[in-house]
């Protein structure tokens, strides 16, 4: 296990692997610490990323300075990683808006149409003049 | 040697991280809070299979990780929509 590594190199990987387990554990316990459901919607989907984003970096420079080659797995998962974290928490977000958030308390919108959480499948396709479904 | 006591400090942070969200699943406030919870075990675990495979200094681990990124991603969606829907697939 690293043994064959330069010092610098060893430090490198280091550097990351510390720096994304403090990332890690910043986003765990901001989701014990934080006081309500949509601040507590930021501390994983921000910061447990950029921690295993950091993991992988390092994983990726071990795998180069190791063994000398290079792997492209870590970059599919961070990719993949950091295109479904703001999908998941959009979809938190709403569904946390749809049963926790007092429908007065959602500021109004412009124009006509409600919000398009709010809105009904039906409703949106009149507004939107799509045929209904089966028609 | 360095390298031993990052990989052992970084491993310890996300156990530490698993067992926060374990204790967050088991008595959470709302469902959302639950799922989200559940999202992050996922995300946490990933980052111990990757710390694993750079220990082990095999790349084996690494398809794993991706297939539980896919399945703890569809996962959540499918949980957030069940809780917004009341169903799945309409």
């Amino acid at each position: 296990m690293g043994l064959d590594m330069a010092l610098w190199q060893e430090i490198t990987v280091s550097v990351f692997l510390v720096v994304a387990g403090i990332f890690g554990l910043v986003g765990s316990f901001g989701l014990l610490k934080l006081p309500d459901p949509m601040t507590r919607l930021h501390a994983p989907t921000k910061a447990t990323t950029l921690g295993v984003g950091g993991v992988l970096i390092a994983s990726m420079l071990y795998f180069i300075f190791a063994k000398g080659q290079i792997s492209f797995h870590e970059l599919m998962i961070t990719l993949f990683l950091f295109l479904t974290a703001p999908i998941t928490a959009h979809f938190l977000a709403k569904a946390n808006l749809h049963t926790n958030v007092n429908r007065a308390d959602v500021p109004p919108p412009v124009g006509d149409r409600p919000w398009a959480g709010y809105e009904s499948d039906d409703a949106r396709r009149i507004a939107e003049g799509e045929s209904t479904p089966g028609a | 040697m360095i390298l031993t006591y990052a990989l052992i400090f970084t491993t310890g942070c996300f156990a530490l991280g698993l067992l926060m969200n374990l204790w967050r699943v088991v008595n959470a406030p709302g469902v959302p809070d639950r799922i989200l919870a559940l999202d992050t075990m996922v995300i946490n675990f990933i980052a111990i299979l990757v710390l694993y495979g750079i220990i082990e200094g095999t790349a084996v681990y690494f398809e794993a990780s991706i297939l539980i990124a896919m399945v703890g991603f569809i996962s959540t969606v499918a949980y957030a929509r069940f809780m917004l829907r009341g169903n799945i697939i309409e």
